[in-house]
């Protein structure tokens, strides 16, 4: 095992490149698929005809599907249909139509455990159908969806890794770079970019850890 | 839509078909088996034990599956262990996959009554006897519902194995790929997965329902 191949400067800094990269690509799927995967599951759980349908119909394809065939439909198929997206972005459309579908289910499931007493009170008192879903509804029911949330935020950031299938220049990739030239350094490496991958990762299931003792009452 | 594809490719994909589903329950097997180990380890009072499955759990919650994968399939030959890709595949998934079992096995477990075990305990029963006769059935409900999605994510991160070229669906997609349009292929790819994840969803969202119904216990 040659860990020395791994510490070499131009080495290490060409591996925070790739964790730039993957940092990058994982935000903003971060915050796309929050707003998107929100508005999903609003739209699932107020039973709209049609768009609630619709919204069904998406959910529930996209999330019993592999990861990876999102992202082969999001740079190949996209490619094939003359949509020409560079490949970050293609990653980041991929990764956020995935993971909002997850994300809705999150979100209708926090707003379903919510007291329907509070629906019929809120209701009771004026407030119309959509006041109520803002006011009463959406601030209890989000509560609860942050620790489950998180989790699939830290999913999203190790599935960046499989982009590594499209040759993004993301960590995992610029490690294989490496390896592919030193045989024995494979092994080092692996576990250099697990660590960095578990840092990330790990700080952020802290930091939801914190936020939902903050939180609760 | 010309899926003409079928001529040539038939046979890969009924292959990868099988390839799939034998490399999904064989993970399954054996996550299972380790997760509930890990389990243990974790609720267990001997500190040594204890830090071993937290660290387990942590470690590989928090990577990529990729990395794992490639840690058997790259990795492991520069020390001169060479594996089947089955094998990379099985083991890579079942590590990943232990690590998120063991968690909802030691939520489960935590959730019965502490009463039980201390009356089964001052019954005579051991711990290990407690654990398989009083505890263990009392937690299978709380189990089931989170180990039944566990199960819909290994087949779609099964997956995975085209990156190593292991003869699965997903490499049937990307041999086919090669010679005719992508977009059929994905979209007869994508038909094929949810043929086996949607019949697992709704057989978890039954046996949720029902339980729910029944009362907890």
């Amino acid at each position: 095992m040659d860990f020395q191949a791994v510490f070499t400067k131009p080495h290490l800094l060409f591996l925070l490149d790739g964790l730039l990269v993957t940092l990058e690509v994982a935000f903003l799927a971060i915050v796309f698929s929050f707003v998107f995967g929100t508005i999903l599951g609003i739209l699932r759980y107020t039973k709209i005809p049609v768009l609630s349908h619709l919204a069904i119909l998406y959910i529930e394809t996209i999330r019993n599907i592999p990861f990876l065939l999102v992202i082969f439909f999001g740079y190949f198929g996209l490619k094939q249909l003359d949509i020409d997206l560079p490949i970050t972005t293609s990653v980041i459309v991929s990764m956020t139509i995935f993971t909002s579908s997850l994300i809705a289910e999150i979100v209708r499931s926090g707003l379903n455990s919510v007291d329907r007493g509070q629906t019929e009170a809120a209701r009771a008192q004026g407030l119309s159908y959509i006041q109520t879903l803002w006011h009463v509804i959406m601030p209890q029911g989000f509560k609860r969806t942050i620790p489950p949330m998180v989790s699939q935020f830290v999913s999203l950031i190790k599935d960046t890794s499989l982009a590594v299938a499209i040759s993004l220049p993301e960590l995992t990739h610029n490690a294989q770079i490496i390896y592919n030239k030193n045989f024995n350094a494979t092994i080092p490496l692996l576990l250099t970019i697990a660590v960095m991958y578990f840092i990330v990762n790990y700080s952020l299931s802290i930091v939801s850890r914190k936020l939902e003792k903050k939180l609760s009452y | 839509m010309d899926f003409s594809f079928l001529d040539v490719y038939k046979d890969s994909f009924i292959h990868g078909f099988v390839t799939t589903i034998e490399v999904s329950v064989v993970a399954l097997i054996l996550s299972l088996i380790l997760g509930v180990i890990i389990a243990i380890f974790r609720i267990s009072r001997v500190k040594p034990l204890e830090w071993f499955g937290t660290a387990y759990v942590e470690f590989f919650r928090n990577t990529p599956l990729v990395i794992q994968i490639f840690f058997f399939y790259f990795g492991l030959p520069s020390l001169g262990i060479d594996l089947s890709k089955f094998m990379v595949a099985s083991l890579g998934l079942a590590i990943y996959t232990s690590s998120f079992i063991a968690e909802a096995v030691r939520a489960g477990i935590q959730s019965v009554n502490k009463g039980q075990m201390e009356a089964a305990r001052s019954s005579g029963l051991n711990y290990i006897q407690t654990m398989w006769h009083v505890i263990l059935p009392q937690a299978f409900k709380i189990i089931v519902p989170p180990l039944g999605n566990q199960f819909i994510n290994l087949v779609k991160n099964s997956s995975i194995l085209a990156l190593i070229a292991g003869g699965d669906i997903m490499y049937a997609a990307d041999e086919a790929a090669v010679d005719y349009d992508v977009i059929p292929i994905y979209i007869f790819v994508a038909g094929l997965y949810l043929l086996l994840t949607i019949p697992l969803s709704l057989a978890v969202n039954f046996i949720e329902r029902r339980w729910a119904k029944q009362g907890s216990r």
